[in-house]
């Protein structure tokens, strides 16, 4: 207070603050120099003062107008992420697989304060969850406790205003499949961390979580659903166990619909199948199509046929005594539809006659046999796009009983994915190529490679229109389409050995012959015949029926036009010269 | 307010030579700071489950005290603000060193000592007593060659920041650090001496990259502001960019509810978006006056002691507000540290009464030239 009562009695002190001219300065000495000192620094520091202030203001012009130059996003237009899995189409462009937006629901127990009560909100505002379910949960002693792992924003919304402490969401993504079993098998199912584990959802997982554009599979909706229905129809009808099937475009090796039933919803696992309410999950979740490998039966002979054509072993004139049955080894070979009579290459696959195809294997040889069905691709693996692929399984000593058998298919499986692709090449002029379950773009075919030559191909397409035409397979003939194929009936393995009424039933259907282009392969699983069957359940009165039903029904989705098959122009091409304008005896 | 020119009274002669200008600023602060609390405080704390304005009346309790402190601690003289300054840093330094033992943990650093009623922050006690004290030292330094008030700085530096880094509160550090060595450069530190200075400040910087977690997390961050972790200062751009030039109006913000602390370190954000650039722009301005006002002043101080300690608490103060804002427009790596009367925090208010408090007793015009 000494020097405040001083302040104003010095007569210098002027309103205005100005350097004492009166004080008594005393220059030069350390003390006034080091004030000379600061009082310059003084300015330095002012001057990076102004500076930073200056900073800041134009940093504040620059976000607050200019936007910064950073993509902050503004409030209340944040972007909707994308979901992290891409969605799945089919070759129009339906979409079969969705990401779903919603939200996951957990809680704290220990902030829930009467889980009883809790339970009972949560379970009214959630229907389909039971309060007991949610009780147990939040009765735990953890921190966290998943209820619901999804959400939709009106469940979100409704169990927001129960306004319950203690209950918060976490962003989720479920997995949604329109169509529901459908496309089960080939489209698969995620886990519940949206992990692929099935079809393409599994066998692409990485590329899904990937990418953001769609997946587009050569699946066509409409396609897949007329093979799922007459499977289904069909398989009901004749009471069999299961059944599977593909259809697939003979030129470029896409599979356009591929069924295996019993199936499942890959929205609800657990839901059973209603056409097989017996069949497991385990069950219904086997994909036969594809990993499923098993003895076809007679279909093989066009294996045994393009072998012994292509290799110059046989000629379509060639003839074989199929009068007797063939004992060896203690195994008797016979003719389902015996008609104890030498018979012609033609005849003996339109019979199917199981003695005539051993005669023309054993006249191969079994080198021969190998080196063409591995050439088929028929004794490796496949490669698709889903984890379910399957091996085959042959016989690792080749003596000749398996020569034999192997002609007719007992004694070899395969997957019904490897036979169809084999079976293009062998129409198609000669060229295999993998198999595919995604779009190639149109007017694009696949690197393949030649595995018999055009001429044999040509022969093998007139001698699957013969097994339609006269053969065992008449049933598939669908007027107008030129339908060619080939029957399979095979006893099943059971206790290892063949059940002679346990049959597997299948038909290689391919149309029009003129100019294949789409090839169709079914098969049943212990069908049981009926009266309207006569009591048969063999392919010809199983699957040949199935696919001239699938054939008519599919044909004009493709764009194929029927004809008349009497036509110079059809017949012609598919006339066998050996047979001299004749046909055969119907079968 | 109305003195006569003769009045003698203690008020009255404060009132004549007391900075008007600085304390008219400093008032319009504080005002600014109750009105931004009323826009930003209410969201945090229903967020964080008190009642809507518990930090609205914690601000409108603690701010008279700090006005009042301010106001008392500007009646005194210089020597007596330096006694208070002495006992203030102190009692800071030891309760900043009692953090490390008895410090309430928050979100990982102990900074906070836990008293009945309120949590006090020591270290916004000490950096202006410290600012003061070293002015002191480095005054009598050069007035009487033989004090070693250089070496008793530099011990006291390096002990108040060696408790700061172990706290760990990096900010402040670098605060108290920076302030302290502009003082030593007032007080004519040798260029050799600076150049040095302004190398074991990168090497310091580079260390702590190195060797501190937390550091090093924030400057990730800020280096790559696309990582989740920097959500609080994206929430504030995406606030700023809100308000525009003109502002959604007071109360009308949306973005402050994403903005975990936007009562306190970000509360410049949320005057961004509810008043908009040309407000920011007048509380930047606000902040430049009361700085660069008493830079200029000091120019023609002529006590030594006086201008040091002054330089120190307007430095610290406005060192304080541009890390601040410069924070909130990422313009920096996040540091803790709250934005002069206008942040939540009661330590913060009190402490900056008391040094603004200071900085006023000191600039008051007195006879030039004497002992203090």
């Amino acid at each position: 207070m000494v020097a405040l009562s001083r302040f104003d009695d010095n007569p210098c002190h002027a309103r205005h603050f100005k350097p004492p001219p009166c004080a008594p300065v005393i220059r030069g000495t350390a003390a006034e120099e080091a004030l000379e000192t600061g009082r310059t620094r003084v300015l330095v520091t002012a001057a990076l003062f102004v500076l930073l202030f200056a900073v800041i203001a134009g940093r504040l012009f620059d976000v607050m107008i200019l936007g910064g130059g950073i993509e902050a996003p503004r409030a209340g237009q944040r972007p909707i992420p994308l979901p992290s899995r891409a969605p799945i189409v089919d070759r129009e462009g339906r979409l079969v697989a969705t990401s779903l937006k919603g939200v996951a629901l957990y809680a704290d127990p220990r902030e829930i304060r009467h889980p009883a009560d809790v339970a009972r909100e949560l379970a009214r505002a959630l229907p389909g969850a039971s309060p007991e379910h949610f009780a147990q949960e939040l009765s735990q002693s953890g921190t966290f406790v998943w209820l619901k792992r999804f959400l939709s924003p009106r469940e979100e919304a409704r169990v927001n205003d129960l306004g319950v402490p203690g209950l918060d969401f976490l962003p989720a993504e479920r997995r949604f499949y329109p169509y529901g079993p459908l496309l089960a098998h080939a489209v698969g199912y995620v886990n519940i961390d949206d992990k692929g584990l099935a079809g393409v959802e599994g066998g692409l997982n990485r590329d899904l979580l990937g990418r953001r554009q769609p997946l587009q599979l050569s699946i066509d909706v409409r396609l897949q659903y007329i093979l799922h229905h007459e499977l289904r129809r069909v398989a009901q009808e004749f009471t069999a166990k299961a059944a599977a099937g593909l259809i697939m475009n003979v030129n470029t090796g896409e599979i356009l619909a591929l069924v295996s039933l019993p199936d499942f919803d890959p929205n609800h696992l657990d839901a059973p199948d209603p056409d097989f309410p017996k069949a497991t999950l385990k069950d219904r979740l086997f994909d036969r199509a594809t990993l499923g490998s098993y003895e076809i039966g007679s279909i093989f002979k066009v294996f045994t046929m393009a072998m012994a054509l292509d290799s110059g072993t046989v000629t379509m004139a060639s003839r074989f005594d199929a009068t007797n049955p063939i004992h060896i080894g203690g195994f008797t070979i016979t003719d389902y539809h015996g008609k104890h009579r030498p018979l012609s290459v033609p005849e003996i696959f339109a019979y199917s006659s199981n003695i005539g195809a051993a005669k023309i294997a054993l006249a191969c040889g079994a080198r021969l046999q190998q080196e063409y069905l591995r050439r088929f691709g028929l004794l490796t693996q496949p490669t698709l796009e889903l984890p379910e692929v399957g091996s085959p399984h042959y016989p690792r000593d080749w003596r000749p009983i398996n020569v034999m058998t192997i002609a007719f298919g007992n004694g070899i499986s395969d997957t019904l994915l490897q036979l169809a692709r084999a079976a293009s090449a062998l129409v198609n002029g000669g060229i295999l190529r993998p198999a595919t379950l995604l779009k190639v773009p149109p007017g694009y075919a696949p690197q393949g490679r030649r595995v018999i030559s055009e001429e044999t191909s040509l022969r093998i397409r007139k001698l699957l229109r013969l097994v339609v035409e006269y053969g065992t397979g008449q049933f598939a003939e669908a007027p107008g389409y030129v339908v060619g194929g080939k029957t399979g009936t095979a006893e099943r393995v059971e206790r290892g050995a063949y059940a002679r009424h346990s049959l597997r039933s299948s038909f290689l259907g391919v149309f029009p012959m003129e100019d294949p282009q789409y090839l169709i392969l079914t098969m049943f699983d212990q069908p049981h015949g009926n009266k309207k069957s006569h009591g048969f359940a063999t392919a010809g009165w199983v699957a040949a029926p199935a696919t001239r039903r699938i054939v008519e029904r599919i044909a004009p989705l493709l764009g194929v036009a029927p004809v008349d098959e009497k036509s110079p122009a059809v017949a012609g091409a598919l006339a066998i010269a050996s047979l001299k304008g004749k046909g055969i005896a119907p079968y | 307010m109305k003195f006569a020119r003769v009045d003698r009274s203690p008020i009255a002669l404060w009132w004549w030579t007391v900075d008007r200008w600085s304390l008219f600023a400093l008032a319009v602060l504080m005002a600014l700071g109750v009105l931004l609390s009323l826009a930003a405080s209410p969201a945090v704390a229903l967020r964080i489950g008190f009642p809507a304005f518990y930090f609205v009346r914690r601000q409108l309790e603690v701010l008279p005290l700090s006005a009042a402190a301010m106001f008392v601690v500007s009646l005194q003289t210089p020597r007596m603000v330096r006694r208070i300054a002495v006992i203030g840093f102190a009692l800071s330094l030891l309760l900043l060193a009692l953090t490390l033992v008895i410090g309430l943990e928050v979100k990982g650093a102990r900074r906070w000592i836990d008293l009945p009623y309120f949590t006090l922050q020591p270290s916004e006690f000490f950096k202006p007593t410290f600012a003061v004290l070293a002015a002191w030292l480095f005054a009598e330094q050069k007035l009487h060659p033989k004090f070693p008030g250089n070496i008793i700085a530099v011990l006291l530096l390096v002990v108040s920041v060696a408790i700061l880094l172990r706290q760990p509160d990096f900010g402040t550090a670098v605060l108290v650090a920076v302030v302290w060595f502009a003082q030593f450069f007032l007080a004519g530190l040798g260029w050799y001496w600076v150049a040095a200075g302004a190398l074991v400040g990168v090497l310091g910087l580079v260390g702590a990259y190195d060797w501190s977690p937390h550091v090093r997390v924030r400057i990730n961050e800020f280096l790559h502001p696309t990582a989740a972790d920097s959500y609080q200062v994206n929430q504030s751009i995406a606030a700023f960019i809100h308000g525009g030039l003109w502002g959604q109006g007071p109360g009308e913000g949306t973005v402050k509810y994403f903005l975990p602390d936007a009562h306190a370190d970000f509360v410049f954000a949320v005057a961004g978006e509810e008043l908009g650039l040309i407000a920011c722009l007048l509380i930047v301005a606000l902040f430049a006056f009361v700085v660069l006002r008493g830079l200029s002043r000091l120019v023609q101080e002529s006590n030594l002691f006086i201008l040091l300690a002054a330089t120190g608490l307007l430095a610290e103060f406005g060192l304080q507000a541009t890390i601040n804002m410069a924070t909130t427009l990422r313009l920096i790596p996040a540091k803790g540290m709250t934005l002069p009367f206008l942040s939540y925090g009661g330590s913060s208010l009190l402490a900056m009464g008391l040094g603004m408090g200071m900085l006023l007793a000191l600039t008051r015009r007195r006879l030039a030239g004497g002992p203090l």
